[in-house]
């Protein structure tokens, strides 16, 4: 089933406590080439007939991100395997 | 006649029995109102309470602000009925557009449970008359996801307009611009506000009683006592 994905991230000026948390963690591993994690949200939608990416926006927009501090985008997944996925 | 004050309890809703039982404290007639029912009972104002309605899922506030019982009180909010939401309530109102800007964990990433001392700013909203403008309140705040953010021109506007109606002070417990704890519409009916007034209405329970003053503001809202 083709499935539509939606990224939302929180825009470029809007604080991630999130992120620099994880950020500040990766010399904890050894990483001291990182300068900046962000954080945000991958949604992934079957509908029932064809892909719609008109209506995957409207979606996005309504529900899944708030504009106000977030911003979306929409794509069809690859056909087989949504997206990429872990080995 | 008794002011009617409707307060809605969502799935995962906490804090609506506090927010009743303040309000009949200060003298109201409480009407529960149920997230699935876009009735309003005929009530004079509305108070959408803390807690966690549909497990903060998405985002706070995010479902909730889709449930039945918010269309009516967006449009009603819009026509002049007094809102105030408290702290998940004042995420979905941020979420339902009826209040600017957003409501984003804390900076800090911890849930702070503190009682804080905030200033009252506005004293000129349906929920705030009762308390003289610059007067300092002690109030519990308890959030996760309270840090309140807005562009710098909608966060002017509001300075300029006097809609924010309160602000943190002696440390600022969540990293909200300019310490904003609680705004206001420009009409003054729909308020909100992080902390929770709430939880301080009684000796016993609360660490003040000034948190009553945003369930008597109402009242003398509603009988028409100028502010």
């Amino acid at each position: 089933m083709p499935r539509v994905v939606v990224d939302v991230m929180l825009k470029p000026e809007i604080l991630d406590p999130q992120g620099q948390a994880v950020a500040n963690a990766l010399p904890r591993l050894g990483v001291t080439d990182v300068s900046s994690v962000r954080i945000g949200r991958r949604i992934e939608i079957e509908f029932t007939g064809q892909p719609d990416l008109d209506r995957a926006r409207e979606i996005a927009d309504k529900l899944l991100a708030n504009p106000v501090i977030e911003d979306f985008s929409v794509r069809v997944a690859d056909a087989g395997h949504a997206g990429e996925s872990n080995p | 006649m008794t002011a009617r004050i409707g307060v809605v309890t969502f799935p995962g809703s906490l804090d609506d029995r506090d927010a009743a039982r303040a309000a009949r404290i200060a003298g109201a007639e409480v009407v529960s109102l149920w997230h699935d029912d876009p009735d309003l009972h005929g009530v004079d104002a509305v108070v959408l309470p803390g807690g966690f309605s549909y497990g903060d899922y998405l985002r706070c506030g995010a479902i909730a602000r889709f449930a039945p019982v918010m269309g009516t009180i967006a449009a009603g909010a819009r026509a002049g009925l007094p809102v105030l939401g408290i702290c998940n309530g004042f995420q979905i109102l941020c979420e339902a557009h009826l209040l600017p800007g957003a409501l984003t964990r804390n900076q800090h990433l911890h849930f702070r449970n503190r009682d804080q001392v905030l200033r009252i700013e506005s004293a000129g909203t349906a929920w705030t008359n009762a308390y003289q403008p610059g007067q300092e309140i002690l109030i519990p705040v308890k959030n996760g996801e309270g840090c309140y953010v807005a562009d710098e021109r909608t966060l002017d506007e509001l300075e300029a307009t006097g809609r924010v109606v309160a602000r943190y002070l002696g440390g600022n417990p969540n990293g909200s611009l300019r310490d904003i704890a609680g705004i206001s519409n420009e009409a003054g009916n729909v308020v909100g506000l992080m902390p929770h007034p709430e939880h301080a209405v009684e000796a016993l329970t609360g660490p003040s009683l000034d948190g009553l003053g945003f369930f008597t503001s109402i009242l003398k809202h509603l009988a028409g006592v100028p502010a």
